[in-house]
């Protein structure tokens, strides 16, 4: 007896050890708090878990789509230049040129809330509120087709809304249905002939080579060129830039993107450069009367672009702050001049 | 990942000149100075002085940090503007035709942004681990370095390498067809061995992986592959990861999509369900012709690439000895064989490996041969560890489709005519 009871106790005490020395943790990190958990984890999956409670609606959601979604993806969802079409293409999944939008193809709901809220609008990511998300999202499916223009989506009726195209997606099946198929190794005559069926070159669509001998196109070389600006200021005035960098390009080689080009824009007459053709009618009609762009006009500008020019298509909020308006301004004096 | 028109290319088509024509000058350029040169001709460079064997070059201190030399200032990255809308979410492309051996060097791996390149104070990074785990847990910089470190050699493919190419030939030149890719060599700490310190709860089955850029990526990954070999990575050959791969830390998914390698990354929740985020419904699924989409095609399928010769570099010398070489690799693991076809896939030579060879990395593979100058119909075909064989691209449209975007892994066809330029092009 007592024999095996202490052979009970080998056994208890190796498996202690063995317990002991697999949970073995290290001892590393802290404990997250509740508050940090909550500001990080934002994530949305299709059974409404992490939906917070809330509600929009999509007369709301027109409002808010036009501000804050429409200059990329078009008033209708359509999708300006390469930007995402979000509505329509249905049927076209099986068609030579399918359109992949929330409506035709996206399987789940969350994953338009999740992402509208996480990186949406472009460029001013999470800057949206819960009832603004919920607005967008059911403007999105009135977009679709989906609801009526008196809808309005909350965390309680979200998990009802199914969009049509659920069932259309299977699991990786490559094992089972291709590489069977693909799995000899043929070494000898294994074609009889093999002719040129389709070339690169007709299509001709690869980049040009540019001639890299003067890489004199960096930002740090713009900004020792401009000696008497300032230098932190113009590196402070880069940093306020990003604000602006999802629709305007300037420097070298600049082109216009979302929003016109900002070379040599200091003296432009507002609303009139030739190749960019997506002005408001009113910002033309400014330049027309003579407003020209200068340090003051574009302070005023910026800093509240809907009440400077009535019917602006740039959908910014403004800069409020006047240190980094002016170290905006500065960042542009010192990068705008190319010729 | 990137709208896919024909429309779009046609109307790029008139606008632009043909990519091959300067590689061609360069080309016929070479050859005829090396017929300039008979053996009674005495060669300048080697009977002139030349300025670097008399004056002194830069001291100790004029590179801090080194550069490549200035004649190779055209190794560089390259991207393709008409395919994304927006320079901040889009991609470029790593010249694969100016590269040997295995490693890609940092300053050259391609480079594909969700929302632009994160510029992360390491002194404000954190890292936290929340969901189904026993502590919700934050670790800073000096927490992960205190964990054992492991150094590990990967590819990371994007899904949409070789993408624009389904309809057929596209883009002329192996920098563009085949360029998403690099292999890096990574020191970093495993996934399960945090996921441990921090306790997973038996109704843990997958992780959300979240980064810190402005587009949040997100990406939804099955346990099993977490406690199989994932890396929270730091170090990329032996330096930081550069801030465009992820500085301070990413996320190393091995021989799995490149779009799940989530940089900068800040969090991973467990959970008991896949998320089904936009980068795993809208992108990153395969839609097939009948309409229905493929979801969760994590593995890269085994694919290989001549680099050399390729549109982007002609074989320049002539005929008479010549070496064709080119990389190869699997995500389901090792690289068994690469064969060469110089006939457009009638008859094919096994091709020689040499350098690292390790489970999931890029291999090197050279051929070989003595070219009659006649042209070639050059392409290559991977076999992996587990039988599978690189298919052709006819085989892959016929299961798939033309629309599916992701996972092209078909054999590459590079035409070399008799002057040693080389075209994209397909055959029967």
């Amino acid at each position: 007896m007592l024999k095996c009871l202490s052979s009970f106790f080998i056994i208890l005490s190796l498996f202690v050890f063995y317990s002991f020395a697999y949970s073995q943790s290290l001892g590393l990190g802290r404990p997250a708090t509740d508050n940090e958990v909550s500001s990080w984890d934002i994530d949305i999956r299709p059974d409404g878990k992490g939906l917070p409670v809330g509600s929009g609606s999509v007369i709301i959601g027109e409002e808010l789509y036009t501000d804050n979604c429409a200059s990329c993806h078009g008033d209708f969802g359509e999708g300006i230049d390469r930007w995402p079409e979000l509505a329509g293409g249905f049927d076209t999944l099986d068609s030579e040129d399918p359109v992949k939008t929330v409506g035709s193809y996206w399987p789940y709901l969350s994953t338009v809330w999740d992402y509208v809220h996480r990186a949406m609008p472009f460029g001013n990511a999470q800057s949206l509120s819960n009832d603004e998300v919920y607005s967008i999202t059911a403007y999105i499916m009135y977009l679709n087709d989906l609801v009526d223009e008196d809808f309005e989506l909350s965390n309680s009726n979200f998990e009802e809304v199914r969009l049509p195209n659920e069932q259309n997606f299977y699991q990786d099946n490559r094992e089972d249905l291709e590489n069977v198929i693909y799995n000899k190794r043929c070494m000898k005559d294994c074609k009889k002939e093999a002719i040129i069926t389709k070339r690169a070159v007709v299509l001709d669509v690869t980049p040009e080579e540019e001639d890299v001998s003067d890489n004199s196109n960096s930002n740090e070389d713009n900004i020792v060129k401009t000696v008497s600006l300032d230098a932190k200021l113009i590196k402070d005035g880069e940093k306020v830039f990003k604000k602006c960098k999802a629709c305007h390009r300037i420097g070298l080689n600049a082109k216009n993107g979302t929003g016109p080009h900002l070379n040599n824009i200091f003296g432009r007459v507002a609303g009139q450069l030739e190749d960019y053709k997506k002005y408001s009618k009113n910002i033309k009609k400014m330049g027309q009367e003579g407003l020209i762009w200068n340090t003051e006009t574009l302070i005023s500008f910026i800093e509240n672009p809907k009440e400077y020019i009535t019917g602006t298509k740039m959908n910014f909020k403004g800069i409020k702050k006047s240190d980094e308006l002016e170290a905006l301004i500065e960042y542009l004096a010192a990068t705008t001049k190319i010729n | 990942m990137f709208k896919y028109e024909n429309d779009m290319v046609r109307k790029l088509k008139t606008s632009r000149r043909k990519f091959v024509v300067g590689s061609l000058a360069a080309g016929s350029a070479f050859i005829s100075t090396r017929k300039a040169i008979s053996s009674n001709t005495d060669d300048k460079a080697i009977t002139e002085m030349q300025s670097w064997n008399s004056e002194l070059g830069d001291g100790v201190d004029a590179s801090p940090y080194g550069y490549p030399s200035e004649y190779e200032k055209h190794v560089i990255r390259r991207n393709v503007p008409w395919l994304t809308a927006d320079p901040t979410s889009s991609v470029n492309f790593t010249p694969l035709h100016e590269l040997d051996g295995t490693i890609t060097p940092n300053g050259l791996c391609f480079e594909r942004h969700h929302g632009g390149v994160a510029i992360i104070d390491p002194k404000k990074y954190r890292f936290m681990i929340n969901g189904l785990v026993d502590q919700n847990t934050v670790f800073d910089l000096s927490d992960l370095s205190r964990f054992p470190r492991i150094n590990k050699l990967y590819f990371l493919e994007c899904a949409a390498n070789s993408g624009m190419e389904w309809r057929g030939a596209q883009l002329n030149g192996c920098q563009f067809t085949h360029g998403m890719i690099h292999n890096v060599l990574y020191t970093g700490i495993l996934l399960k061995d945090i996921l441990k310190e921090v306790g997973l709860k038996n109704s843990a089955k997958w992780i959300l992986a979240e980064g810190a850029d402005s587009s949040a990526m997100t990406r939804s990954i099955p346990i099993e592959k977490a406690m199989d070999d994932c890396l929270i990575a730091f170090k990329m050959n032996g330096e930081s990861l550069r801030p465009e791969q992820g500085y301070p830390v990413r996320l190393v998914v091995p021989g799995w999509e490149g779009n799940m390698w989530v940089k900068w990354i800040r969090r991973i929740e467990v959970g008991d369900k896949p998320w089904h985020h936009r980068e795993e419904t809208s992108k990153y699924t395969d839609l097939f012709s009948n309409g229905k989409a493929r979801r969760f095609t994590w593995e890269m399928d085994a694919k290989s690439v001549i680099t050399n010769p390729s549109p982007q570099a002609p074989l320049s010398h002539g005929k008479g000895p010549t070496v064709i070489t080119g990389v190869a690799w699997s995500g389901r693991g090792k690289i068994d064989k690469v064969d060469v076809s110089l006939d457009g896939g009638i008859n094919w030579l096994e091709a020689r490996l040499s350098g690292p060879a390790d489970s999931k990395s890029m291999h090197r593979f050279y051929l070989e041969f003595n070219w009659d100058g006649k042209p070639l119909l050059l392409q290559s075909r991977a076999l992996d560890d587990t039988g599978y064989v690189q298919p052709t691209k006819d085989q892959l449209r016929s299961v798939r489709g033309e629309n599916s975007i992701y996972h092209n892994n078909g054999i590459q066809t590079w035409a070399v005519d008799s002057n040693g330029i080389a075209e994209n092009v397909e055959v029967s």
